[in-house]
């Protein structure tokens, strides 16, 4: 039966592995520090904002390890932002190859994100460093945490599918998206503490929390950070069904892009 | 009964047609979108039919070659039998795994090294890691490419990217083949390459499609092969027969564009007229040297009382291989 999976799938898993490596070595291709970059990016970013964000404005003084949220909920962020992105053109960018050879167009989608991940885990390598030196206190609920960084995967995934196929057709997504993820990014609480908006507004802040991605980084924030981090099961007093609004968005679109992509794909060779 | 799949047939193309739509002006910004809507729809789909009810079967062994001129379809037909494209209606059955040769070299990266472009293009040709290590050596060095492996493939002339996709390709290992005008490219040595591949595969009894305008190697390889003209087959047979028909295709068009043909296939006033020539015969004089004998026949309009008759052969870039004439032998 194993054996039988794997034959199925033994060209997407070869074709998946080789073009994950190619990617890996042309991120940084010609740079001298190469992947040290990972690592740099997030560190020179988090001092940016530490001086933008606490120093000057002041903003997340009440959040116990603040700059480390920040960090967090931007890296998390741009992972998510660059899934999407790259996934958006990558079918037409790939459109040269598409014309030559079959071949299952879904590995091109699954190899980006997999190279991002990579580069995901690396920045989470520096957080980590950051929560060691500003003392966060590690509890149990930690263990939960990689469960929301696969959420926005998945979830970041499931819109490929649904905006590759679109951009073959319509080449204005890229516009379209690119505004999309401009007001999704100030509309997800990722430079400002919930808490500013729950002053407010708390039905505002239990909105904001409905979009999957703003609810993965505020749940990971509260799981690994600090418990002062409100998520949507506090505001909605413990509301089960209201809580699994996010992980029902993520489902509907994951299924939906995967079945779009799976009747459009046969077709991206003469149209792209 | 008889539409039934027999052991020796590989690959079956039954009544396969493809269409494209082609937009006049591709809805492709939301601006045309819009503005279209305000349009008649009907202006602005045409349909174009690329492939009109094919149907032609392969057996296991053969070298198939499919011709036809630029624009005919026949690329398509390749694609479709690569499973590039879907076909509108019709039908392909394919038994064993077929390696397509649209191009030589796909998914080569000028960025990456020539190690790493061979693990990236084998991997789309079908080859895990270890298959390309157990392979390694023997493509390096039919590339003969040693000492540039570790180079990125930006720095490669031309030539050594045509060698080492070539060897990449010629490690594949399928039971059918799509081969498609890979003849064109590289020079006279890789051309010999290329010649030397094929009979190997001939050789090792693969069944081969082949898609290429060069006739003699149509003539020297292919068992069988069909004509494709306007969307439709409308010839299919031996490779020689069908090679005859192609290359008469184009001296058809030049008799119907005008009844005195200004280019050099004919010339003169018409007091004579050749209306026939024919090669009547082909025998070897030694191992390497073919003898041709050829018949024309002309008639004269006019009477005539001396007449010289000349010919003259040449290569298909038009230069003078041999030629006399009459007065000359007198």
């Amino acid at each position: 039966m194993k054996s039988q999976l794997t034959q199925k799938y033994r060209y997407s898993l070869i074709l998946l592995k080789e073009l994950v490596i190619t990617e890996f070595k042309l991120r940084y291709q010609g740079s001298a520090l190469g992947y040290l970059w990972s690592l740099l990016r997030p560190l020179f970013l988090f001092i940016i904002l530490y001086f933008v964000f606490v120093y000057f404005l002041r903003i997340g003084n009440d959040v116990p390890h603040w700059p480390v949220a920040l960090l967090l909920g931007i890296v998390l962020w741009n992972f998510f932002s660059e899934v999407t992105n790259n996934g958006l053109t990558s079918i037409v960018n790939r459109g040269d190859v598409i014309r030559k050879i079959n071949f299952p167009k879904y590995v091109i989608l699954l190899a980006g994100s997999v190279s991002a991940f990579i580069n995901l885990l690396l920045n989470l390598v520096v957080i980590a460093v950051f929560m060691i030196i500003n003392h966060v206190d590690l509890s149990w609920s930690a263990l939960l945490s990689p469960m929301y960084v696969i959420e926005v995967f998945v979830f970041a995934l499931g819109l490929s599918f649904i905006l590759s196929t679109i951009f073959v057709r319509l080449r204005d997504m890229n516009y379209i998206w690119e505004i999309i993820m401009q007001a999704l990014f100030y509309a997800s609480a990722i430079i400002y503490p919930l808490s500013m908006v729950i002053q407010k507004s708390p039905e505002i802040a239990k909105l904001i929390l409905l979009n999957p991605v703003a609810q993965a980084v505020q749940d990971a924030r509260y799981t690994l950070i600090s418990h002062a981090n409100p998520t949507l099961y506090h505001l909605t007093n413990e509301n089960v069904l209201i809580s699994l609004i996010p992980i029902v968005i993520v489902i509907v679109v994951t299924i939906f892009g995967a079945w779009l992509f799976k009747t459009r794909s046969p077709y991206f060779a003469e149209e792209v | 009964m008889s539409d039934r799949l027999t052991t020796q047939t590989v690959l079956r193309v039954k009544n396969v047609s493809k269409n494209f739509a082609l937009p006049h002006e591709k809805n492709s910004s939301i601006k045309s979108g819009i503005v279209n809507i305000f349009k008649k729809r009907d202006t602005s789909v045409e349909v174009q039919h690329a492939l009109k009810n094919i149907t032609f079967d392969i057996q296991k062994g053969e070298f198939f070659g499919i011709l036809g001129r630029n624009g005919s379809g026949k690329s398509t037909m390749l694609k479709i039998l690569a499973e590039i494209y879907i076909p509108t209606a019709g039908s392909v059955e394919t038994h064993g795994k077929l390696v397509p040769f649209i191009e030589l070299g796909v998914g080569f990266n000028p960025e990456l090294t020539g190690r790493e472009n061979v693990y990236l293009n084998g991997a789309l040709l079908g080859f895990s890691r270890k298959e390309i290590d157990a392979r390694y050596d023997d493509i390096v060095k039919f590339a003969e490419l040693e000492d540039f492996m570790d180079q990125k493939l930006k720095n490669y002339s031309s030539g050594m990217q045509v060698r080492l996709a070539f060897s990449v390709a010629t490690r594949a290992e399928a039971e059918i083949l799509l081969i498609d005008e890979v003849l064109a490219v590289g020079d006279a040595d890789f051309q010999r390459k290329c010649y030397e591949f094929f009979k190997s595969l001939k050789k090792l009894k693969k069944t081969v499609v082949f898609v290429s305008h060069d006739m003699s190697a149509v003539r020297e390889f292919c068992d069988r092969a069909i004509l494709i003209e306007a969307s439709e087959v409308i010839a299919e047979g031996t490779a020689d027969k069908i090679a005859n028909q192609y290359t008469r295709l184009f001296i058809d068009v030049s008799e119907d564009e005008s009844n005195v043909p200004q280019d050099n296939e004919r010339w003169g006033d018409k007091r004579m007229v050749f209306t026939d020539v024919k090669i009547v015969g082909t025998k070897q004089l030694n191992d390497d040297t073919p003898a041709l004998k050829f018949s024309a026949e002309f008639i004269a309009n006019r009477d005539i009382e001396t007449i010289v008759t000349g010919s003259s052969i040449s290569n298909s870039a038009g230069d003078e291989v041999c030629g006399t004439n009459t007065e000359h032998r007198r």
